[in-house]
């Protein structure tokens, strides 16, 4: 392969499947997640939620359940101020809703009493007086001009004049000239797409302990995705200074996005706060489903005009999302996703956002990506299908590569998608034959990836082992690659090493662990702390030896003479030096703090064999394989796991999740009997290929992996249904009632 | 209501505690018992986040009472590893990345020991059907099913 690449390429530690650092506390029932969590003298918290879709609350009495024998506190939004930053003061009125409820599952009101059984019986006598209003809960509708108005005035500049009063956002990307472009194609189709909103659906609900002193001194233990940023949130919802609330992330029980705000921590804390004492909040399944972040749901029109022979001249999308109650920028990332994967003359991409009564959207994996993937992956399938063209050759035919100005603005670096489109093109799935009722699809998949603030310290221990300090909770094997790329850098064994993951007061801000970042901004600042210590060890030795600190080196974990002293001294090892630091300055530690850039985009293709049965409209997926770029795979099974992961997520959502509303504007499946995650046995093997195509933004050249792989499923599946049952469809989940009715409609 | 007082065996140890009538084995286990090991997904059944062996039988400790505990033979993941020995099912998941974020695993572990115990050679298939009622959002099973092969062809060898 010819990727020209300045990067590291003899690794040790790298690129190896050690065991993980928090394996046996997993797999015993050590580990301590959300709920495991528990302080004396704690009272138990729980949220009175919204029977009503869209209402105004005109009073809320709390006077009986205060009363309530066992009662310590009884919250509602009086108790918190009016936030004057716009996006702190939603995430607060979500958490406890202020003047309306905006959706069913609203928090209106909190109580902390003694037991589940006071507190249950407390809620049942906070009486709330509602003037229930009109609402909508579909993209569509909620776009009309004369749509019920979930809130009032909340446009930001971009919005065009014209637009319903739902809509809170308008963006466009794109380039060339789109007219001249169709004008050269000798086909043209136009489709239009619909998805359902769908849940990240990580087993453990959301849960924390909040403990806040009289003294306006706050500690707060809780399932996140972030620490720092529940610390900003929650300090400022409460109105205290972010270095008195220590916040401790506990194991996490995962997120995909979910958590990486706040639902119930700011609510803890102002129960801790009234009551005086410890609060502990965890959340019930339905709970989770009714006003935790699910996707946003998605109704789509795209056009693409191609050449005989499999060029794309021009293409076009109009992306319409919704992400519940509060302003939502998701299809923003849409919109610059949608057509990333292709080298194009002409394109455009626009996008609206309309406000609908729903739970404000939270971060799911590529958040915005799938949906407008999908969209135009179907298109680009069906023109493939008409012009009798291989849809690989077509996908190799148009592919961005370095050079590429992305549909997006950006010229692409290096990036692996002809890698990954190559290696899909050979692997021996692409050729297996097709039975009866059996269809085969495929699909490109993008995520940007992102860096961000991080902040990381490593101490060199006397005994010759290495701490590291970080602060992003490890949602699935990060601290085994952190420690490994520790390892790798100071040339130690990775048993040597053992990362810790701290709270909020021991390091500087941290981003949440998100946008595929912690591989990649932890592990480059961990390198650079690394570095940074072996510079000190180097200094060190160098007195020793009385030479320059220039003149020794770092080699295979040991400092050695180099130059003209070369020889003239045994290498000293890091245990070595170690072990002497008091007598020569000292402890010895590292510490590197970035706002990392250089991310390296993602890309990636997945294959999918499914079978259709024509009685039920039943998919079976019977095969599956992942070809992504990694950059560099630190730990090869936890790159794998994510692949694995994302397209099991990605088939769920092509197949069977969704947010099912009545015509009362109430969600009607909150449970995992009707919002059917896939199970064990819905599932085949998934096959991953890993393709490592370096990014030049990291001295391993690292690339973030988890989110790429939950955007070809969507599309893949879809292709796979439709060639199998030789009709398309355009509609997500693709749940067996629908796809009987295309079945029977074609007759 | 009155508490009721329980006596049971847990992990090969008696064990006594008390808990109202209404409390479920899940709430007993992890806040009288002190064993967190068992986690609640759902509380409906749904999930199997909760897991634990009641009497040689699978169980979801959220759909049963803590007073059903009285005179059965409990066994939790934390049951498993034996002193400083893990069990082979619990080895292998570490050793094949079984798990992400692990909230999953105990109800797993439960139940595929369960499963191995029956039938020590199942196929893929077999395991994929028995631990359909255990619910994992991080890995696609993949790495699960494997692992579990790997134990089962170590624990017939051993
Ligand atoms: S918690 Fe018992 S099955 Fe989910
Ligand atoms: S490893 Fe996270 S749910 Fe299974």
């Amino acid at each position: 392969m010819n990727f020209q690449s300045n990067t590291k390429a003899n690794f040790k530690v790298v690129g190896t499947r050690v065991p993980r650092p928090d394996g046996v506390d997993k797999v015993t029932g050590r580990a301590l997640y959300g709920a495991d969590f528990n302080v004396p003298g704690m009272q138990v918290g729980l949220i009175l939620r919204s029977p009503h879709a869209h209402a105004t609350i005109n009073s809320i009495d709390t006077s009986k359940a205060t009363a309530l024998p066992g009662v310590k506190a009884v919250v509602t939004s009086a108790d918190l101020g009016v936030p004057e930053d716009e996006s702190l003061r939603d995430v607060q009125d979500n958490c406890l809703a202020r003047g309306k409820v905006l959706y069913d599952g609203h928090a209106v009101a909190a109580v902390a009493a003694k037991d589940m059984a006071t507190a249950k019986a407390a809620l049942k006598l906070i009486k709330v007086d509602y003037t229930p209003l009109p609402h909508v809960t579909d993209v569509d509708a909620a776009m009309k001009l004369d749509a019920p108005v979930v809130q009032e005035a909340r446009a930001d500049e971009s919005v065009p004049e014209g637009c319903g009063p739902n809509v809170t956002h308008y963006c466009e990307f794109g380039h060339g000239d789109l007219e001249s472009g169709f004008g050269m194609a000798d086909l043209i189709l136009e489709r239009s797409f619909t998805t359902a909103a769908t849940h990240q659906g990580y087993i453990e609900p959301h849960a924390c302990v909040a403990s806040y002193g009289t003294d306006d001194k706050a500690d707060l233990w809780c399932t996140t995705q972030g620490q720092y940023f529940v610390r900003d949130l929650c300090s400022g919802i409460l109105g205290i200074e972010g270095s008195q609330l220590r916040v401790t992330a506990s194991e996490i029980g995962g997120g995909f996005g979910g958590k990486t705000t706040v639902f119930i921590e700011p609510v803890a804390l102002a129960l801790s706060r009234k009551a005086g004492r410890p609060v502990k909040i965890v959340m019930s399944r339905v709970d989770v489903f009714r006003a935790t972040g699910p996707t946003v749901s998605s109704s789509m029109d795209v056009r693409i005009g191609m050449t005989k022979d499999g060029r794309i001249t021009a293409a076009e999308a109009k992306l319409r999302y919704q992400g519940g109650a509060f302003p939502c920028g998701t299809v923003d990332m849409g919109a610059q996703a949608a057509f990333a994967a292709y080298d194009l003359k002409a394109v455009r991409t626009q996008g609206w956002n309309a406000l609908t009564n729903r739970p404000k959207e939270a971060a799911y994996r590529a958040p915005g990506a799938p949906m407008a993937i999908y969209a135009v992956e179907s298109v680009v399938d069906e023109l493939c299908q008409q012009l009798d063209l291989d849809p690989l050759d077509v996908r190799i035919l148009n592919a961005a590569d370095a050079g590429t100005k992305s549909s997006y603005g950006p010229t692409f670096d290096q990036i692996g998608l002809m890698a990954t489109l190559e290696a899909a093109k050979e692997h021996d799935h692409y050729h297996a034959p097709l039975g009866e009722n059996q269809g085969r699809g495929l699909s490109c998949g993008f995520w940007f990836n992102f860096g961000g603030n991080t902040s990381v310290s490593l101490a060199i221990n006397s005994d010759g082992t290495v701490s590291v300090t970080e602060g992003n909770p490890d949602i699935g094997g990060s601290r085994a690659s952190i420690s490994m790329m520790a390892a790798e850098e100071l040339g130690v064994a990775y048993e040597k090493v053992r990362t810790i993951i701290t709270d909020t007061s021991s390091l500087g801000q941290n981003d949440v662990t998100d946008g595929s970042r912690v591989t990649f901004a932890v592990g480059l600042a961990t390198i650079k702390a690394a570095r940074a210590a072996i510079r000190v060890m180097c200094g060190r030795v160098a007195k020793i030896w009385g030479i320059d600190e220039d003149a020794v080196v770092w080699e295979d974990g040991a400092a050695k003479p180099s130059g003209p002293n070369a020889g003239d001294f045994e290498p000293m090892t890091l245990a070595d030096i170690a072990a002497i630091s008091s007598e020569t300055g000292g402890p010895i530690a590292g510490h590197h703090e970035v706002n990392a850039e250089g991310a390296g985009v993602s890309f990636g293709v997945h294959l999918a064999d499914v079978e259709v049965d024509p009685e039920t409209g039943a998919t079976k997926v019977l095969r599956y394989t992942v070809f992504q770029d990694a950059g560099k795979a630190v730990h090869p099974d936890y790159v794998e796991g994510q692949m694995q992961g994302g397209a099991a997520q990605g088939i769920g959502w092509a197949l069977n999740e969704e947010y099912i509303y009545g015509d009362d504007g109430r969600l009607q499946n909150a449970g995992f009997l009707d919002y059917r995650i896939p199970v064990a046995s819905d599932l085949p093997n998934i096959d991953t290929v890993i393709l490592e195509i370096p990014n030049p933004g990291h001295p391993y050249g690292v690339r973030g992996v988890g989110e790429t792989p939950i955007v070809p499923p969507l599309a893949a599946l879809s292709n796979a249904v439709s060639r199998a049952i030789g009709v398309r469809l355009h509609e997500l989940p693709m749940s067996p009632p629908k796809i009987l009715k295309a079945v029977m409609a074609k007759g | 209501m009155k508490n009721i007082h329980v006596s049971t065996t847990l992990n090969g140890d008696d064990a006594e505690f008390v808990c109202a009538p209404e409390e479920t084995l899940l709430d007993a286990l992890r806040n009288r018992l002190g064993l967190s090991g068992a986690k609640e997904g759902c509380g409906t059944g749904d999930c199997g986040a909760c897991t634990v062996e009641m009497d040689g039988r699978l169980v979801c400790s959220c759909l049963v009472l803590g007073a059903e505990a009285q005179g059965a033979q409990i066994k939790t993941v934390e049951g498993m590893a034996i002193g400083e020995a893990l069990h082979p099912l619990q080895q292998a998941f570490i050793d094949h990345a079984a798990l992400q974020c692990g909230i999953c695993t105990p109800g797993i572990l439960v139940a595929a020991k369960n499963l191995l115990e029956r039938n020590p050679d199942p196929t893929d298939t077999e395991i994929r059907y028995w631990l359909a009622g255990n619910l994992c959002r991080c890995t696609g099973y993949d790495k699960i099913i494997k692992a579990v092969q790997i134990a089962a062809a170590d624990m017939r060898g051993a």
